[in-house]
This record gives C-alpha cells, structure tokens and sequence, in this order.
C-alpha cells in the first residue's frame, strides 16, 4: 500500500458509503444468513409443493405409489422374516411390527438420497440464479414429511383393523412423543445428506458407496428385527446395534405406537447428541460447498 | 438517490479456475493446500496461474479467468460488458449474481442484485405456466405476495394468457423465453444483471425486451449490467462499457468507444476501417462514420476518405463497390457522375453518403483508380467494415429484422 493522497482518498471514500452487501472470498467460519433463509420461505414451500405434485404426474395410481412400496415391503418381510426365518415380534402383528419400522427407515432414508444429490442434481440451476442453497435440502426434508404422513395414515387404518381383529391396543402417553422422533429421524437424515452431497460435488465415488450402504445400513438397524434379538444371537456384534443411532430411533418408534420392545432413555440421548453433531457439521460443510461447488461440479 | 451515486464497486476481484479434469491429481493438491492451511501459510497454488487466453498453450494447470478487475458502477446506468468468447465475461456475471465466488477480491453493492442468467432457469416442464411464474418468481428471490400483486402484467407481457393453465412442456420454446423474461422483468431490483437473453426469441419480443429493459433503466431508475454479443442491442440501451480481454479490463468508457476497441481488437471480428501504402497512388483510405467513429449502424452517416497521390496523373477518377460478405454488389460509387465528372486536382478526396442504406451485416469494399480512362490501380477487399442495427426511420427504435437488401426513405401519402 502506498501513502499517496490518492490512495487515502478512496479509503475516505471507503468509509463514508454505506455498502447493503458484499460480494468476497473469504467468510467467517459459520456465517449462515438466516434472516435471508426466513425470506425465501415461499420458495421453500414451492419447492416442496412442485416435489409432491410432479412426482407422480402422469401415473394412473398417483399418490398411491407412496403407499404401495411399504406395504409390499412390509409384506415381503413378514413372509421372509417371520414365517421362513421364524423371528418372534411378540405380541404384535408382525405385519404391523415391520410396516412401523420400514415406514420410519423410508423416511430416513429418502430424506439422505434425496439431499446427497443436492449439488449434483441441481448443478443447472445453482450454476444461473443464487437463492440460499439450503433451502433445497430442507424442502427435501419437507416433502418427504408429507410422503411419510401419507403412509402413516395407512399404518392407523391397519392398526384399526388389527385392533378390531382382537389385537390388544397398548397406547401410552409416549406415543405424543413421536413427531418429535420423525424431526430426529428428518435431521439425521438432512445432516448425512449434507455432508454427502458436499463431498460427492468433488468425489463421485461417494455416490456409490452411499447407495448400497443404505441398504447394509438396514440390516444393522433393527428395522425387522427387535433390538435384543441380535445382541442375543450375536454377542460379539451387539456393538453394530449399540452405536447405531438409528436402530434407537426405530425401538423407540415401535415402543411409542406398538408397545413393543424396550424403550432406552440412554439410547435416545445419545441419538440426539449424534443427530446434532452431525447437522451441524453438515451444515458448516454443506455452506463450505456452496459458494464455489460450481466451479468443481 | 441521487444520479451520481455509486451502486456497485468491484475492487481487484479475480478468479482462478483448475485446468483439465478433476481426478487423482485433486486430491493431493488439496491434501497440499490443505497442509499449507495448517501451518498458517498462503494457498501455494494461488501464485502460479496464466492469464485467460483460450488459444495459447499454458504451461500451469491453473488459469486466471478473470485478474484484478475493477470497475464502479452509478445508479440509474446501463453497463455494457463486452468481450469475445472466453474473456471472463460469464465468470463475471457468475461472481455479480453469487453464483460463485471470487478468489480473491471484493465486490460491494447498495440493494439487491438480481440476475437473468438464462431466462427460465427452474422452470418444471410438469407445472403449468402460473405455477412456473410463481415458482421462477420465488427462485429469483420475490415473495409469494409479490408476484401475486404483478401477476396479470406478468401474463400480459408474455402473451401467453391463452396456455397459462398448461404445463410448460406444452409450449414453444418461444413461448418458454416470453413467460420466463416477464418473470424477470417485473423483478424490481435495484440492479439487473442481464446476460444474452435476447439470442431467443422472434422479432417483435426481442424489440419488447430491449424496450422494457430501457424502461427498467431510464424510468425506474434501476441499473443494469448488459452482456452480449450483439453490438446493435448494446448501442443503444448502454450509457457505459467495460471491455474484457483475456481475463482482463482492456476498456472502460463510454459505449461507443468500447465498442470501437471491441470490433478493432481481433482479426474474428470483421473489421478494417483504415488502408495504408505509401508506395501506390493510393496512400491511404479511411472509413468514418458520425464523429468520426468507426462504428456503423443502417442510417449513420458513411464516409470514405482518400489520400491519393496526385502530381503526376491527370483526370483521376475512382470507383468505390461495396460488396455484402456473400461477394454480392450492392453500391457502385463513382467520381465519373460527379459534376466535374471527375476528382478535382488535390490530395484528399471524400466521398459522403449522409444516411446509409445498409442493413445490418458485413462488408467489404473494392477500389479501382482510373486516370484518363486507364487502370491506374486496383485495390481488392482492401477495407472491411460490419453495420450494426440501427435507427434508420428516426422512429427512436431499433429496426425489426426483416430481411431485405438495403434501406430507403419513403413517405407514405
């Protein structure tokens, strides 16, 4: 810098404009404009209406695709888990006890598909127009929300039509604690969906790992099975079940509407601390990533 | 606010992209970058770099796209970003509408930036036209509430009331640019960043475009940052310009001398105003328009100037044929019907067309220099100039495009 008038001029100058925003490389390390967040919120909704509506144009069933894959699903393992393998859900109906599980596994799993994709996916539009980014993996999270809620109405018909069959209906207060256990389930899922899609912008290797993971991922998850039995039966692997946040989030879902299984207060906050470690850094990676990820799509 | 006000300051903003394709080699380089993060240390591939020269060989994987870019901006004023291809225009426009960031540099604005980097961005095919304007509306930063108050001028200007309740991928293409350009164009941010959006589109929208991109200017105050290729359409909405070249500011001025430096800066552009040889008869010709500019628009003023060396020769008579770019004749300009039916006895010669009657396109001119009925020389495609659109009829508009040959002035009784 030299000392000329010049110089000292525009610094002046500098001082004396009041400038609304800049425009630079380098931020602070957490600098997520939320007041900017809240005035997008109509183009959150949009997105989350043209994400429910656009899905299923042009199919005959429509929404009743939502419903139709858990249900086969539920099915399927009712027949390989149950029947062939012989694996006991207690007093439940092991058809209900499975719909309970895959209904919660879906919507974790669709909220990190969904988001892991953000960048990539989305590559055209981010590369025109700027709008915060995160609101695209929010109204993922939202309207994944709206699907899951479709398959939880058909879940009520099937527990009425099991109850009226003579199961014996167990509701507890705990069951008020539910949406509560969804919005974990939906962050966790945003959170990994975040990290994901940032590091994917770079490494596409990423993406296939993520996909067959998943589906790994739910055999450690007790999703058709109760906790207990695999640390029965496995000893030496009961670990997996134990540090895995969402085999928790599922127990605890079917103790909340089915009665089954145990409920773990220590299980639940350890999910919870997991869950908001893990958000947190998906949102500082995923904010990393989106000021520049265009120039690496 | 007032005229004078200065809305946008870009200072020494510069940005450096990776060459090739991104595999193996990118993780050590950030693995490196990384280790000198660590120990406090400057991004080690921040100093390496060649400037933005799409047809040289570089010798580093990093290039600068753009290097140390300044400019200011006042309120109220429609700025021409030019350049050829390549020249950091779009990386530009990309940093001015966040889409990415600069690597180094800074960039401050009064109000929002909105930009129109290819109209339509978002649109889904599925949704009908009103759901794509709400949905376009809210990508480009309005509220619900607002387009809903500019929703029937939104569909009014594009014309498209008809198809409305359509899904989009029903309509033209046409029809997409018209819907997705009354988007944008009832955006009202302060500065407007606009980036080719009239290569699409017929005649008559590209002239509702422009219009309404000069109401946004001079009515309602706001600023504009313009780029494009088409010189006729920067004419006449700019006030100012920058030219980028190679990753640079190689002009900042007013518009008509950015686009003098522009079309006089490479052999790709289709110009040649000025001849020289000191050995022929003919030592020099020059070609000049109003001002002495030497751009040309249908109905500018078109000048040829000639040094001729006169000592030795007598009745000197010189043939001007401007040809279009396909070799066709299309003015024959002789000294021969001239009142002296020949060129007086002096060095400088001018022949004058006050308003020319070419349309748009390229040309080029052919020179024939007779004494006493004898070739004295014959000079091919020794100038070549490009006429832009312009407003021939005085009617303060740009003309339509309709092609035809030439243009002349008629009354109509």
């Amino acid at each position: 810098m030299t000392n000329s008038p010049d110089s000292e001029e525009s610094y002046l100058e500098h001082n004396l404009e009041k400038w609304d925003s800049v425009i630079a490389s380098k931020h602070s390390f957490l600098d997520i404009d939320f007041k900017e967040l809240w005035r997008y919120r109509d183009l959150l909704m949009l997105f989350v209406k043209r994400d429910v509506v656009t899905v299923y144009k042009q199919t005959i069933l429509g929404p009743l695709w939502y419903l139709i894959q858990p249900l086969f699903t539920s099915v399927i393992f009712t027949i390989i888990f149950n029947n062939v393998a012989g694996i006991s859900t207690g007093t439940t109906p092991p058809f209900l006890f499975n719909l309970a599980g895959i209904m919660v596994w879906n919507y974790f799993t669709s909220c990190l598909n969904d988001t892991s994709d953000t960048f990539k996916k989305n590559a055209s539009i981010f590369g025109k127009v700027y709008f915060p980014r995160l609101i695209v993996p929010l109204s993922v999270v939202i309207s994944n929300l709206v699907k899951f809620s479709i398959q939880f109405l058909i879940f009520i018909v099937f527990y009425i039509f099991y109850a009226i069959k003579g199961m014996e209906v167990q509701l507890n207060s705990s069951v008020l604690l539910f949406p509560f256990l969804v919005a974990l389930m939906g962050i966790l899922g945003l959170g990994l969906g975040m990290i994901i899609s940032s590091m994917v912008t770079k490494y596409r290797d990423l993406s296939f790992l993520v996909g067959f993971s998943v589906q790994l991922l739910m055999y450690v998850s007790a999703v058709m099975y109760p906790m207990t039995l695999l640390k029965q039966k496995l000893p030496n692997f009961g670990w997996l079940i134990e540090y895995n946040p969402l085999a928790y989030v599922i127990e605890t879902a079917r103790y909340m509407l089915l009665h089954e299984g145990a409920i773990s207060i220590q299980g639940i906050f350890y999910t919870v601390g997991v869950t908001i470690v893990i958000f947190f850094i998906g949102l500082l990676v995923f904010h990393r990533t989106e000021k520049s990820f265009i120039d690496t799509v | 606010m007032s005229s004078t006000t200065i809305i946008l300051k870009a200072e020494n903003i510069s940005k450096q992209y990776r060459l090739g394709t991104v595999g193996t080699g990118t993780l050590s380089h950030d693995l490196n970058r990384w280790w000198h993060a660590v120990r406090g240390k400057e991004d080690p591939y921040l100093k390496v770099g060649d400037t933005n020269d799409r047809s040289s060989k570089g010798t580093s994987d990093y290039v600068w796209a753009l290097k140390d870019i300044n400019f200011e901006v006042k309120s109220g004023e429609v700025l021409g970003i030019i350049g050829k291809n390549g020249a950091g225009k779009s990386t530009l426009l990309k940093i001015l509408s966040k889409v990415t960031t600069p690597t180094s540099g800074t960039i401050k604005y009064k109000g929002r930036i909105a930009s129109l980097l290819e109209v339509g961005t978002g649109f889904n095919p599925e949704l009908t036209g009103r759901e794509n304007v709400y949905l376009n509306g809210a990508i480009l930063g309005m509220t619900k509430k607002e387009i809903t108050s500019k929703l029937t001028e939104i569909i009014e200007f594009s014309g498209c009331e008809r198809y409305i309740d359509t899904p989009t991928k029903r309509y033209s293409s046409g029809m997409t640019v018209r819907l997705a350009f009354a988007v944008a164009a009832f955006l009202e941010p302060e500065i407007l960043v606009v980036d080719e959006v009239l290569a699409v589109g017929d005649a008559e929208f590209q002239k509702k475009a422009i219009g309404k991109m000069q109401d946004i200017s001079r009515e309602g105050g706001r600023t504009v940052l313009f780029v494009s290729h088409n010189m006729a359409a920067v004419k006449s909405l700019c006030t100012r310009g920058i030219v980028l070249e190679n990753g640079k500011v190689a002009m900042n001025s007013y518009i008509d001398n950015c686009i003098d430096y522009y079309l006089n800066m490479s052999t790709d552009v289709y110009n040649q105003t000025e001849y020289y040889n000191d050995t022929n008869f003919i030592k020099s010709i020059k070609l000049l328009s109003d001002n002495n500019s030497t751009t040309l628009q249908s109905g500018s003023s078109l000048i040829f100037e000639f040094e001729i060396d006169n000592s030795k020769q007598e009745n000197l008579n010189l043939h001007i044929g401007v040809y279009s770019r396909d070799e066709e004749k299309i003015i024959h300009l002789s000294s021969e019907y001239s009142q002296n039916k020949s060129l007086f006895n002096k060095k400088l010669h001018r022949c004058i067309i006050e308003k020319n009657p070419l349309v748009e396109g390229e040309y080029y001119v052919n020179i024939l220099l007779f004494s006493n009925d004898k070739k004295l020389e014959h000079l091919s495609k020794c100038l070549k100039f490009t006429v832009l659109n312009g407003d021939f009829y005085k009617t303060g508009s740009l003309l339509e495009k309709i092609p035809s040959k030439f243009l002349v002035d008629y009354e109509w009784n």
